[in-house]
Order: structure tokens, then sequence, then C-alpha cells
């Protein structure tokens, strides 16, 4: 998965971006449907197999479209090469933790 | 050299954008405001999974109006990337190119953003 060349980057921004507007489309019909009533249904909901694997997708999805977005803003904006590369790669890390933290949250679920 | 001559216009703020780059640069602003959000967003998911009483502190939480104010904010900027990303992604099809479609579909963007929050407003 090359996300640094300009062609896949735009094909990969373009598909997370599909897969997070469903993602927020349901999540947010869903809480205004049928909102947690408690803690219990709260966590039950999160803890059901579809509804996790919809999470994890989800935080895949968006630490691709951000890395994408942000990339882009950050070839925009700074161009000396030193400055580019460091918050690069304080974005990738950054991002690649946000989504380990979210995969242990996602994984701590208990019913 | 001739002085005065030329013009000079360096005040970006006296030329008049069309809404297509505006809705184009709130789209950049409001994805950089989002990526800085997604801890905290990550943070709220974890506390409101935590126990009964941290799940009850979080709609505590959002009872207070600044709170209540910045996830307002959030939600118009998430509502604007939402909206202007749809928009882009059907540009990418070659769907509303010609200028006349390409500045009602940016005013729509506009507008849409707008009156979904007021939506949510009244919903919540």
């Amino acid at each position: 998965m090359m996300l640094a060349t300009g062609l896949k980057a735009w094909v990969w921004q373009r598909l997370s971006a599909v897969y997070l507007a469903i993602f927020v489309v349901w999540f947010s019909v869903h809480l205004w449907m049928s909102p947690p009533a408690d803690f219990q249904h709260w966590r039950q909901w999160m803890a059901q197999p579809q509804v996790a694997s919809a999470f994890a997708l989800f935080f895949i999805s968006l630490m691709i479209h951000a890395w994408v977005g942000i990339r882009d803003i950050v070839m925009d904006y700074i161009h000396p090469l030193i400055w580019r590369a460091l918050v690069l790669a304080t974005v990738i890390f950054s991002l690649l933790g946000a989504g380990a933290w979210s995969f242990l949250v996602l994984a701590g679920i208990e019913y | 050299m001739i002085k005065g001559k030329a013009p000079v216009n360096l005040n970006l703020f006296s030329i008049a954008f069309p809404v297509g780059a505006v809705v184009s640069i709130l789209h950049r602003l409001t994805g950089m405001l989002l990526f800085l959000v997604i801890p905290i967003a990550i943070y709220l998911l974890q506390y409101s999974l935590g126990s009964e009483e941290k799940f009850n502190q979080i709609q505590q939480l959002f009872s207070g109006w600044q709170i209540k104010f910045a996830a307002l904010m959030l939600l118009w900027a998430l509502l604007h990337h939402f909206f202007a990303g749809i928009r882009f992604l059907l540009l990418d099809l070659d769907i509303g190119l010609s200028r006349i479609q390409a500045r009602n579909s940016a005013a729509a963007v506009l507008i849409a953003s707008v009156m979904c929050l007021f939506l949510a407003l009244w919903l919540i």
C-alpha cells in the first residue's frame, strides 16, 4: 500500500471518504433514532461484532483519510525539506498511535 | 522605473473570492480542525465505555454551554467537510462541472451545512 504516490493517494483519499460518509450518516441516524438509554445499552451496542467492526473500519479509513489530507496541506505550505520530513513524520506517528489506541478501546469493550 | 503605475494588490481581503474558493478553503480548514480533534474523540469514546459513572459524567459535560458551543462548532466543521467532500466526489465524476452548476453547488454546500446544524439543534 503506497500512500505516498500521487494517484494512489488520491484514490485512497476518495475510497476512505466514501466509507467515512456512509459511517457518519449511519452512526448519526442511529444516535438520533435510538440514543443509548444508559451505560449498559451503550456498551452492549458497541460490543456487538458488526458495530465494533464498523467502528474498526471507520478508524482505519479515518487514519488513511487524515494522512492523505494532512500530507497534501504540508506539501503545499511547508517547503524546506527537513521541516517537511519532520512534520510528516510527526503526523504519521501520531496517526499510527491514534489508530492503535482506537483499536485498544474497541478490543477492550466487555459485555 | 515608473513609480505608482503597476497595479499592486497585496491585500487578499480586498479580493472577492468566488464561492467555490470559499468552500475549498473551508474544506481544508475544517479537515485540519477535524484532524486535531481525533484524540479528543477517541478519548471520549474510551471514557464513555469505561464505567457507568464516566458515561454519566460525559452526559453532564455536554450540559454546559461552553462545551455545547464547542461541540456545535465541531459539528458544523464536520457537516461542511461532509457536504463539500460529496461535492468534490461528484466533480471527480464529471458531475456539475459547468461554471453555473459549480457555483450553485458551492452555495448549496454552505447553506446545507448551516441548515443541518440548526436541524441537529432542533432534534437534540
